[in-house]
């Protein structure tokens, strides 16, 4: 019976998943991948499992290295997200000292 | 009694809770101005979840978890803050890798603590399939993305490698992986057919990315992002978790959504981009038809004052730009032009660069102003009908007119940007070769097209300095 009620879950999970995702725009689609990246290094919640169950020490050492690739997923997913999106954030041109010189020698 | 109740629904509240701010977050990618805060929002329903797991009453030791998220933390964060955009493909390679790896291992130690069980805590067929599919896409998209990532970062070659029946071996192997899939949830004791799936799918996944070129990179890594969220719902099926679940499906449905959105960009089905090794094949037909006419070339000056009095500039990228790293130089001239009256858009087409979007946050990255930038291929060929100049930058097949002329070209059917239809196009290019599908494009010989050789950023960076001596010279 649970394994019918997780299968629920998916599939109204990917409609949602769907049609959120469809309207996102070109402009964002790398942000929109380490996005969907970051959050499904969710995995992470099993690693920890894994790792602090006292199920042996081969188990630990498997859930152990887990937890060290999961959380670098999430941390670096979520990061990276977040740098790329700060780009996008303001209308604003951003004052470049760069830009801004050629002005001065006329 | 109350207080393990008590601890049980402050698991699944924390669980629940980070399903809705995930949600949340993928829709705040509707808009780029909400976007932000939408994301550090899930990123916080993350951090929930993984504080609510803490509570676990499995859990007995902590110090490995510790212990784990500090090294991760550790080794993501310079990863994440250093990595330049132009190397976001191999990044997001590298993550989904990552991801994938938690997933299978998560797998493993499902499979053995539960064969050892007995009871309600055995391994039932249900259960079986659950870890099946989870070490099979996970395995797959670890080493599909350890490919993925050689080739971005050039440890190998970006070019297709294949060899003869590659295609039936790779099914064959397929074939096998789903057969032994079977066996496994028929039999959900069989070790054997467990491993035997995590080995064929760890060799499957670098089988599979070793014929697909540089240029098909967009489509392998959306694929490969669709696996990693399948391996990460499967994992929730296998220990009984909804937010893995729900995460899972929502990555699935995004990589899928762009792997779709990619393909058709370029014209082709799934299979093709899989099956297809492009690239090798049509070459030595274009040869004949270009060698009548020979690109007309510009010199930088004349070039400049072109762009000095124009009054819409469109300029095209493609990953060549990322390439030479000409970005910065090409919003330097971009300030040049529009202080002088002009008008810039840059039009970006669905599958420039090696993964969806690319070019966005390159130039984004460099300080242009994303509404500049014009993502819609139709969009774009209506101002580029109007503009008066269209400068093409390390793109070629994006604006190849055989696309829409010639039935016979391997590009025939892709939507393309027309900067022919500008009043003069120049053509900024290293060499005078062809794109990465090996097609002549007869762009170059048009009548309005006249070509800039050299390192792109090079040449607009001698476009400045023309267009800055015209301006001394008044």
């Amino acid at each position: 019976m649970t394994q019918i009620f997780q299968l629920y879950v998916f599939i109204l999970a990917g409609f949602v998943g769907f049609i959120v995702i469809q309207r996102v725009p070109p402009l964002l689609h790398t942000p929109l991948m380490s996005a969907t990246n970051a959050i499904s290094g969710i995995s992470l919640v099993g690693a920890i499992v894994a790792a602090g169950g006292q199920y042996g020490r081969v188990s630990t050492i498997l859930g152990f290295i887990a937890v060290v690739c999961g959380a670098t997923n999430v941390v670096a997913g979520f990061l990276i997200t977040d740098r790329m999106l700060a780009m996008f954030k303001g209308q604003l041109k951003t004052p470049d000292a760069g830009g801004k010189k050629p002005e001065t020698s006329k | 009694m109350n207080g393990l109740a008590t601890r049980d629904l402050i698991i699944q509240g924390s669980y629940l809770a980070a399903s809705v701010l995930f949600v949340l977050g993928l829709r705040s990618l509707t808009r780029p101005t909400q976007a932000r805060l939408g994301m550090q929002q899930a990123a916080m329903g993350m951090l929930f979840a993984i504080i609510g797991t803490l509570l676990n009453a499995n859990i007995l030791t902590f110090q490995w978890i510790i212990i784990g998220l500090v090294v991760g933390a550790i080794v993501g964060y310079p990863m994440a803050m250093k990595v330049p955009m132009t190397a976001m493909p191999q990044f997001i390679a590298f993550s989904h890798a990552f991801g994938a790896v938690a997933a299978t291992l998560v797998g493993v130690v499902e499979y053995r603590v539960r064969s050892a069980a007995t009871g309600d805590e055995g391994l039932s067929h249900g259960l079986a399939a659950a870890l099946g599919f989870e070490v099979l896409f996970g395995a797959l998209t670890i080493t599909g993305s350890f490919m993925a990532f050689g080739k971005l970062q050039e440890l190998i070659t970006g070019r297709p490698i294949t060899f003869k029946g590659q295609n039936a071996v790779n099914l064959t192997l397929m074939a096998v992986a789903f057969g032994s899939l079977a066996v496994l949830i028929a039999n959900p004791a069989n070790a054997t057919a467990f491993y035997l799936i995590l080995g064929l799918a760890l060799f499957l996944g670098i089988s599979m990315v070793l014929p697909i070129g540089g240029g098909d990179m967009p489509v392998v890594i959306s694929l490969l992002n669709s696996y990693a969220g399948l391996a990460a719902a499967a994992t929730g099926f296998a220990i009984g978790n909804n937010v893995l679940i729900i995460a899972g499906a929502l990555e699935g449905a995004g990589g899928f959504i762009l792997s779709i959105i990619m393909s058709k960009a370029m014209n082709r089905s799934f299979a093709n981009v899989i099956f297809g090794a492009f690239g090798a094949a049509p070459s030595s037909k274009g040869g004949d038809k270009g060698a009548a006419k020979e690109p007309k070339s510009i010199s930088a000056e004349d070039a400049a004052t072109q762009l000095a009095y124009a009054g819409s500039v469109v300029i095209i990228p493609g990953y060549g730009m990322a390439v030479a790293q000409a970005q910065h130089t090409c919003r330097e001239l971009d300030e040049l032009i529009s202080k002088k009256g002009g008008e810039v858009k840059y039009a970006i087409h669905p599958v420039a660069g090696r993964m969806p979007g690319h070019l966005n946050v390159i130039l984004s990255e460099a300080g242009i102003d994303y509404g500049a930038l014009l993502t819609d291929v139709e969009d774009a060929n209506r101002v580029l009908a109007t503009a008066d100049v269209a400068i093409v930058i390390g793109a070629n097949d994006i604006v190849n007119p055989d696309a829409e002329d010639d039935k016979s070209s391997p590009l025939y059917g892709m939507p393309i940007f027309r900067p022919w239809t500008a009043r003069t196009v120049f053509v900024i290019k290293r060499g005078k070769g062809t794109g990465f599908s090996g097609v002549e494009n007869p762009l170059f010989t048009r009548d309005n097209t006249l070509m800039l050789y050299g390192d792109a950023k090079g040449v607009i960076g001698s476009l400045i300095k023309e267009i800055k001596a015209l301006d001394e010279g008044h």
